[in-house]
This record gives structure tokens, sequence and C-alpha cells, in this order.
């Protein structure tokens, strides 16, 4: 029997049909959502998800927690700007859709370079390494304007005739193209990446890096090539995005950015592979759509991390998994009513608060406005009693419903729990 | 006797381990021959962990020599030891955690097939990888449990599987820390058979509390005494020396005797 024969199950099938969607939402994608916007935000979003998948390389399947992945994005970003400017300049002839490709050369020789200092400590002294190296970058940046531009950042023009087949990179639409299919390849190949000895290896050093050692690997290598595969798409990442912006500031190497990786790739869920492709998403919504809703958008962004932390540590993809698995074994109907209950108040509760925070927003920040908001439609004096009793009572009314529909939904998920355990022990025994 | 059969597989010369002022082992000296069972035994304290702990490459000794197939290898870093042909196991399971059992015996036997870093080849292709990993499933008993993650495995589940990790790789020195600690009588004298059959053909070292056991299986015991080889004999020798009885109380080794005949023949 061979091990392709073993591995053929009905999951086999489904992957292609998984792979194929995920074909088929870029594709469509523009198509669904096609104001310029729109284009902005998707060509964005795609390459928030190479961005976050890179790093969840490190984070979840090597157990790396990096303060400073946007090191390589980043200078993968600013080394395919001088390229596309070289391009430009008539200096170098290479197709603009191979640009990328100098950010992700790029990205994995720093990653090789810094990386090998990086890698060979595990857990908090990788942590503070990267921390340190982010810093280091992020100071480069200012003292060598040179290359970093200073505070304008460096700009290029990814319009670089003679257009090839037509396309001249000149349209947004044209840029989503190329990102889309960057990000279909880079997913595919990361995935790949996965179901290899040096991924399998990588998954060991996270679970059990002693081991490891005693089963032949040296650990500190198999941390820095997988640094290096991870520093490579994060360079393709930059890459994309300084075609994309046709900028290049020293943001891109910030702890801000690599913080976003971070918080990103945890909310859309770190331990599963799809999870990043969640989290570069939300990236994206959150960075650019939220932060035009209100000004106090970090705030919500902290306490839903923080949440999700304490609650869901596996973060949306963990959520997903955790109600497939439900719905696999037929429990997930009798939960429905309960989801509807932890929303409806949930929502009343983030109405209540919100409210206030906006209110506080608008007095501290907007004075000159006056304290008259509108907030979902309503208007609302931050300096009148009424509207502060109002959002107090919505919040304190949402928050007890919630609480009570939570510990009901407690008891039926435990018990739902309880019975797939029970299920999957009868099938194994028979 | 050939001579395969009296070539050294390790040897220990003169071996010593400090910590700050404590001198835990003290000038520890051992012969293995290719293919044969020795048992450490020894007190609380005596210093068999740390023992194991310098022959596989965890601590180096402070000074002497550790000889592996003739080869230096006292200082050496873990990975470095394994790739010469010495395996361990621990006495607290040592597993990946998260990986499932099936996966847990293919990582455990990439580095031996040759397979290193590699990122451009899929494991499910590695058809020699997959079936080693299935074989030594197979011995261990654990096929049914092929996917079950390593961290939701009974415990007697996870001794076996810390077993298949030493063994997967084919390595000809194997080290056993307590392999069968915190088992019932059952299990370990299933256990004690599972051992018997995956050390056939190689060298074994093994630390043991339960004198059954050391009995059962050790060709020679090692005593081992305030980091010190004090008899290094077959069972029957040791339990008659009286330098052993003295610092090992005697009497519960010739309490367990009996004891260990039963799990001999288990």
């Amino acid at each position: 029997m061979t091990e392709r024969a073993f591995h053929f199950r009905p999951h086999d099938v489904g992957r292609w049909a998984v792979w194929s969607g995920y074909a088929l939402v870029l594709l469509l994608a523009p198509l669904v959502f096609s104001s310029s916007l729109s284009q902005t935000l998707l060509s964005q979003m795609g390459v928030a998800i190479i961005a976050c998948l890179s790093y969840n390389i490190l984070l979840g399947q090597g157990g790396m927690l990096s303060f400073g992945h946007a090191v390589y994005s980043g200078l993968g970003g600013f080394l395919a700007i001088h390229t596309l400017n070289l391009v430009g300049a008539g200096a170098l002839h290479l197709p603009v859709s191979l640009v990328p490709m100098a950010g992700g050369l790029a990205g994995l020789f720093f990653a090789a370079l810094l990386g090998f200092v990086t890698t060979r400590k595990s857990g908090t002294t990788f942590a503070m390494i990267t921390l340190g190296i982010g810093e280091l970058v992020w100071s480069m940046s200012l003292m060598l304007p040179e290359f970093f531009g200073g505070e304008g950042g460096v700009t290029s023009n990814r319009v670089v005739p003679p257009a090839t087949l037509g396309i001249t990179f000149g349209p947004q639409i044209q840029v989503y193209w190329l990102i889309a299919l960057y990000c279909f390849v880079c997913t595919a190949l990361m995935f790949a990446f996965t179901r290899t000895p040096l991924g399998r290896m990588l998954n060991a050093v996270r679970d059990n890096p002693e081991r490891v050692a005693f089963i032949g690997y040296d650990t500190q290598r198999v941390r820095w090539f997988a640094f290096m595969i991870a520093g490579l798409f994060a360079g393709i990442a930059g890459g994309l995005a300084a075609i994309n912006f046709e900028l290049a500031t020293a943001e891109v190497v910030s702890a801000q950015r690599s913080g976003a990786y971070l918080l990103f790739t945890f909310l859309g869920g770190s331990t599963a592979f799809f999870g990043p492709i969640i989290g570069g998403v939300l990236m994206v919504l959150a960075t650019v759509v939220l932060s035009q809703l209100t000004k106090a958008w970090l705030l919500y962004l902290g306490f839903a991390f923080v949440l999700m932390v304490m609650y869901a540590p596996g973060g949306v993809a963990g959520l997903v998994l955790a109600n497939l698995r439900l719905a696999a074994f037929g429990r997930l109907r009798p939960l429905l009513r309960g989801y509807l209950a932890l929303a409806v108040a949930g929502a009343l509760a983030l109405t209540g608060a919100s409210a206030m925070i906006e209110m506080l927003y608008q007095l501290q920040l907007n004075e000159a406005l006056g304290p008259v908001m509108t907030f979902c439609g309503v208007s609302l004096d931050a300096k009148g009693a009424s509207a502060w009793i109002g959002a107090a009572v919505l919040l304190a009314a949402g928050g007890a419903a919630f609480e009570l529909a939570r510990r009901r939904f407690r008891v039926r998920w435990d018990e739902a729990q309880a019975d797939i355990e029970r299920e999957t022990t009868r099938r194994e025994a028979a | 006797m050939t001579d395969a059969a009296a070539r050294i597989a390790l040897e220990l010369r003169d071996v010593h381990k400090r910590f700050g002022k404590t001198e835990i082992i003290r000038g520890a000296s051992l012969q293995v021959n290719a293919g044969e069972r020795v048992a450490i035994i020894g007190p609380n304290g005596a210093g068999k962990s740390t023992l194991f702990n310098l022959i596989s490459g965890r601590f180096a000794p402070s000074s002497g020599e550790i000889l592996l197939n003739g080869a230096r290898i006292d200082g050496a870093a873990p990975h470095r030891i394994n790739r010469l042909g010495l395996a361990r196991s621990f006495q607290v399971s040592n597993l990946f955690t998260h990986l499932s059992v099936f996966e847990n015996l293919r990582c455990a036997v990439l580095w031996s097939l040759g397979y290193r870093y590699a990122f451009w080849r899929f494991l499910a292709g590695l058809h020699d990888a997959n079936e080693r990993a299935r074989q030594v499933m197979a011995l261990l008993q654990l096929d049914r449990r092929r996917d079950v993650l390593a961290m939701n495995l009974t415990y007697a589940e996870q001794r076996a599987l810390e077993i298949g990790l030493t063994i997967a790789g084919g390595a000809d020195v194997l080290l056993l820390d307590e392999p069968t600690a915190g088992m019932s009588k059952s299990e370990t004298r299933r256990f004690v058979q599972l051992i018997r059959t995956v050390t056939e053909g190689k060298t074994l070292l093994t630390v043991e509390h339960d004198m059954g056991v050391v009995f059962g299986l050790a060709d020679r015991i090692a005593v081992l005494v305030y980091g010190e080889v004090i008899a290094f004999d077959t069972p029957e020798a040791v339990r008659a020396n009286p330098r052993v009885q003295e610092a090992y109380l005697g009497s519960s080794i010739a309490q367990t005797s009996a004891h260990a005949d039963d799990a001999g023949d288990a």
C-alpha cells in the first residue's frame, strides 16, 4: 500500500475545492467590489495576506514571537522601489511584474544575515533580539536618507513604457491582478512548505526544541532556514506594496508595522494555516476602513485583541474550525439561538460603550466642532446628561444580557463538546 | 565470543562532572560492548540521569573522555552525537505535543534517512520515511492511534511513543532513562517485552529503578554510587558483591530477585 493511496480521503477532493474557491474569490472580488476605493483596498489586502502568512511561518508554525518582521517586508519594499527606479531610468531591464521578486530576494538576504543572529536563541530571548534588530533598522532609516529617503520616503513610478500586452500597471486594477497572482502563488507555496520535511521539523521545534536535537536536527538551523523563507515572502509582500503605493517610507520598517503583523496574524488565527489570510483582510479593514470611521479605532482594536487573547486564542480561524467541528457532528444547530442571543446582547453593549467613547473623543479632540455629534444616525449632545445616561443604560443592559447569554451558551457549548468527545471515543473503539 | 560481540560500543574514561562546587560524577569509567544490554542502578542522587545527560550531549563533562564506537563525543552537541548513532529517551515523556503519533515518528526518522532540511520535497512522497514510521508505529501497537495528538495519548501510550522516538532513527546505541517509570505491573511486563524486541541486536544502556526490569533485561549491571561506578558485572555477580550490598541496601536487591525472575519470564 503506497502512502498516496493510503492518504486518499474525501478531504483531498475538498482541498481542490478550497483552492479553486480561493482563486475564484481573488478573481471575482474586484468584479463584485468594483469601485476604485474597493480596488485599492483589495490590492492592500492581497499584500497583507502574503505578509501575515509569512509572519505565521514564524509565529504559528515555528513558535517564534517576532517583534521585527516589518524589517524584512520593509527592506524588501525599499529594495523593490530602488529597483523600480532603476528600471524606470532604463539602467536595468526587468519587467515591472518581476520587481517584487527583487523585494523577495532582499527579504531573503537580510533574513539570512540578521536571522543568523536572531535564530540562535528561542523564546523570550528570540523575541528580545527581534525587537532590538527592529529598532536598529528603524534608526538606520533615519541615519541613511540616501537609501531610505528621509521623511518623505522614496517615490517611484510604476508605469514604465513600453507596455507589454497592453499592461502598463497604470490603472489600479492591473496592479490588483499582479498582486492577486502573487498572492495565490505565494499562498500555495507557503502551504506546500508546511508539507515538507523542513516545515514539519519547524513544528517539532515549536513543540519541543530539546527533543529535536536528540533526533539529529540542529534546532538553530531549522529556525534559521524557516526565518529565511519567512523573510523571502515578507520581502515579496513589501515589493508588491512598493509597486502599489509607488512609495516607501520609513514607516514600512517600523515597530508599529511589525506590531500590526503580530496583532492581525493572531486575530486571524495562528494555529490554522488560513488564519493569517483572515488576518490580512482584517488588517486592511481596520487600518484603512475603521480608521476612517472613527478616531478611536486603535482603542477598539486593542479591545478586540485583548478579548481574543483571553477567550479565543485560536483567533477567527480557531472559531471557524471549532464550529465546523460542531457542524460535522451535527451539534451546531442547537447553538445557533445562543449565538443569536450573544450577538444581539453584544451589539447593544458595544453600541452603548462606543457611544460613550465617541462622545469622549468628541469632547477631547473635536472641541472646535462643539459637543453635538452624530452617532449611528442619532444626534447626541456630548455635554448633555441624557446622552451619557442613555449610553450607560444601553451598556449596562447589553452587558448584563451578554453575561447571561454567555453563561447559558457556555453550558450548551460544554455539553456539545463532551458529546463529541464521547462520540469520538466510541468511534475509535468500534 | 566473536570479534564483533567484543567490540566496545560506548566507553567512559574517568568522567567527572561538577556543578559549581558539587561534584556529581566523580571519575566514572565504563565499557559497554556492542550488542550488550546494560542497566545502571544506584540510589537516588547517585548521578544516573546526569551520566545519561553527559553521554547524550545535554551537558559537557568537566573532564574525562566519552567514546562512541571509538570516536570522542564528550562535549559534542546532542544532534551531532545522535547522527553518530546514539539515541536516548527521557524519564519524563518528551514528545512533540501538538503533532500526531505518526508525525512524531516521521520526524524521528527524517534525519537518518537523509532528508535533512529539505523544503523542496513533500513528506507524503517520502515512501521510506512513511514506511519506517508506520513500522515503528505497529511495533509500539499505536496503529489505531495514528492521528491522535501526542498530548492526548494515555500515559502508557506516551511512554511507548517516547521509546518510539528513540528507536525510529535506527541508532545502534540506545539510552533509555527509566522507560517503565510510573507504569503498572502488567504494563511494565508488556513494556519490558517491547524493549527487548526493539533493542534486538542493539547496544542498550538503561537507567531503571524497578529491580524486576533490571534483572530481567540486563546482561550486565553497573552500580553507580556517589558518582562512581563501584561494580560492573553480571546480575548474579552484582547481587553477590558485598560492596554493592553495603552501598546499595543489599537487602532490596535480594528481596526483588524473586520478582525479577518473574518479569524476566514475561
